[in-house]
């Protein structure tokens, strides 16, 4: 395998004085069926990325944070989905803007880098014309420059021998290839923002490794804006400089990572923390998982949806009792949180319980 | 590829092996045996005796079976009883008209049945959507002979716009080149001749192609319904390709693949004879060859039809799993 390389870019109006890529303000999804109870996956999110800055969403399967992703790129279904709030790419506005203007967006602004890379493949389309299908799309440009490209695209990611490869169908690639050649083809309008909806889950856990460290090199080369979308807190500790952790379509906490990870002041990410094995621990020591499922929450509208699966819950984690739902509030510099019975630290000095907690 | 191909073709050989003894073990289990069911239930027995030594009937078993299949490598299925041609003769002439009619009827199937099974999956849910489902699925529960039967009734008999019997008017006298008619009427610029061996194709070949064709939309629309799910449909939507692009490049090409094994299969069992179809227009291909001799009890023609269609049906499903894999990477035959 040939070393991970990342070629300088052309230095890009570097993000205008800092301002965000992406701001999302009180993003909603609920999904509606005919003769059902309408499902609010997602409410009341915001969160905003800087160029240059990875930005984790964090939580369980089903919490909305995939949802959320898809709601950004404007790839939710139109029928029977209802998305309300606001996503800006640079100021401009996404929720509502004509589907022309979104694909003219997708690919070439923004872009996205899935979960499974065999299914996200087009198994009867050779790799190359995946790769240069984006780039004829969006940029003028000649096929046999866009071969040229693409060529160059793939070697860039860190596929051996891209020539050959651009000619050969997904199902004769590896895994981390296959993810590697997703990742060409969304880096190769080079996008203000990547958006990476658990990039490394499908892969084993070597390969893992390689594909995060060539996102961070993405990042910090290009100034691109990196949405990481997981539920692995080694990722998160690796890559994220912001986190916000998400329970049942809300967020519930956000920080930097190293205030995260050194003082979890929500239960749930508490919990999320505690429940990693640990090297370093004593053998045989148990872990300690969340208790109950992600299913069993109460609508956020009683209170707290983590309620009933809390250790610290109390009665006026309900609304019967506290009278309105649990808000995110701000909690110190640069934190935020949804939680009325925080986890409290003593004073010691920062770092005691310190940074690598996930380690 | 050369060697998947020469592999299939030998593996014909075991086939007809197999069944060109489940064909002659048919033939002598016939009650009374050959003998009494050509020349039926009233023979003298002197008769039989001379019929069975005419025929060589009166050897063991296994010489007469050798014999048999000794003949028929070299394609020499005897002679029809009834018309007293040889059978191979027969086939030759009466084939290219089923193969005319196939290919029609499945053009036909094909035509319609891909953009409707293709629109009812884009309008799901709509009155198209609901009218396609409904509609294929009588397609498929109507008998070939009702439906064909009408057909000849409405347009040929009562409204008399097309013809309703035969492969070509009888007082065409056109050239044969190859027995396919309309080919025939191409090649030498017999141009009314074409045409009216085509306009033979019209009724027995709509009639022929229904089943396929509600078959084609159902596949067609529940593939397409699938595949408009598919991660890599969303991955081709998040490149920001062009509708057309991602349809044509991403759904498409992926929803035909199931499809296309059907259309092969449909094709072969078309080919294989349309008995029904065929008697109901008179044409003459090998379904109604089959037809008239079974009722002649023209066993010779039987055993060499029934031997050269199911060569014909192997070589039908090895095109089509050549093809399949033209189509679908995963598959290809190295």
């Amino acid at each position: 395998m040939s070393p991970l390389t990342i070629e300088e870019l052309p230095p890009r109006d570097a993000g205008q004085d800092g301002r965000p890529v992406l701001e999302v303000e009180d993003l909603s999804v609920t999904f509606t069926r005919r003769g059902e109870q309408p499902t609010r996956a997602v409410d009341g999110v915001s969160f905003s990325v800087a160029p240059g800055e990875t930005v984790g969403l964090v939580g369980e399967s089903g919490c909305g944070k995939s949802v959320t992703s898809l709601a950004i790129m404007g790839l939710l279904p139109r029928r029977g989905v209802e998305v309300g709030g606001s996503v800006r790419l640079h100021g401009q506005e996404l929720i509502g803007a004509p589907d022309r203007e979104l694909r003219g967006l997708r690919g070439a602004d923004m872009a996205m880098v899935f979960q499974d890379p065999l299914s996200s493949l087009n198994p009867t389309v050779p790799i190359g014309v995946q790769v240069t299908e984006v780039l004829l799309e969006h940029r003028e440009m000649s096929k046999k420059d866009a071969v040229a490209e693409a060529t160059r695209l793939l070697d860039r990611v860190g596929i051996p021998d891209p020539s050959r490869r651009l000619k050969e169908y997904p199902h004769q690639l590896s895994g981390g290839m296959r993810q590697r050649a997703l990742i060409a083809m969304a880096l190769a309008c080079s996008p203000r923002l990547l958006i990476a909806d658990e990039p490394t889950t499908a892969l084993d856990v070597t390969i893992q490794a390689q594909i995060l460290e060539l996102l961070r090199e993405l990042v910090v080369d290009t100034g691109t804006a990196l949405v990481m979308i997981t539920h692995d807190l080694g990722v998160v500790a690796g890559l994220c400089d912001r986190v916000h952790v998400m329970y049942s379509g809300r967020i519930i906490e956000s920080a930097d990572r190293h205030d995260l990870f050194a003082r979890p002041r929500q239960p749930y990410t508490g919990g999320l923390l505690a429940s990693v094995p640990r090297l370093d621990g004593a053998r045989g020591a148990p872990l300690h998982p969340i208790r109950g499922s992600a299913r069993d929450v109460i609508p956020w509208a009683e209170g707290c949806a983590f309620a009933p699966r809390c250790d610290n819950a109390q009665d006026d984690c309900l609304t019967e009792v506290a009278g309105s739902t649990v808000p995110l509030e701000y909690d110190g510099p640069g934190r935020e949180l949804r939680c009325r019975h925080p986890l409290e630290y003593p004073r010691t000095p920062a770092g005691a319980t310190a940074s690598g907690a996930a380690r | 590829m050369l060697r998947f191909v020469v592999r299939r073709l030998l593996q014909l050989i075991p086939i007809l092996l197999g069944l060109s003894v489940l064909l002659f073990a048919w033939l002598r289990a016939l009650p009374g045996g050959p003998a009494q069911a050509a020349l039926g239930e009233r023979a003298t027995p002197e008769a039989i005796a001379r019929y069975n030594e005419l025929f060589g009937l009166d050897q063991p078993l296994y010489v007469q079976y050798l014999r048999f299949l000794g003949r028929a490598v070299q394609l020499d299925f005897g002679n029809s009883a009834r018309t007293g041609r040889p059978v191979t003769e027969e086939f030759l002439e009466r084939m290219p008209g089923t193969i005319e009619l196939t290919l029609f009827a499945m053009v036909f199937a094909i035509g319609v049945g891909i953009p409707l099974g293709y629109l009812a999956a884009r309008r799901h849910g709509s009155w198209l959507d609901s009218t396609s489902v409904v509609g294929s699925l009588l397609g498929v529960a109507t008998p070939v002979f009702f439906l064909a039967y009408l057909l000849r009734l409405l347009f040929a008999v009562e409204l008399g716009w097309l013809p309703g019997s035969g492969r070509q008017e009888v007082r065409i006298d056109a050239t044969r080149i190859t027995n396919f008619y309309v080919l025939d009427g191409l090649l030498t610029r017999e141009w009314d001749a074409a045409w009216d061996a085509f306009l033979h194709l019209v009724l027995p070949g709509i009639a022929l192609g229904t089943i396929p064709l509600a078959i084609i939309v159902r596949i067609t629309r529940a593939s397409v319904l699938d595949v408009v799910n598919e991660d890599y449909v969303r991955t081709a939507n998040a490149k920001g390709l062009a509708t057309a692009t991602v349809r044509r490049r991403h759904v498409i090409r992926n929803a035909l693949l199931p499809v296309s094994t059907t259309i092969g299969l449909q094709t072969g069992l078309l080919l294989s004879g349309a008995v029904l179809t065929e008697t109901v227009f008179a044409f003459g291909g090998v379904g109604s060859a089959i037809f008239d001799a079974i009722f002649a009890r023209d066993f010779a023609v039987l055993q060499g039809f029934i031997l050269m269609l199911a060569v014909v049906y192997v070589l039908v499903n090895l095109l089509v799993d050549i093809s399949y894999g033209l189509l679908d990477p995963r598959v290809r035959v190295r």
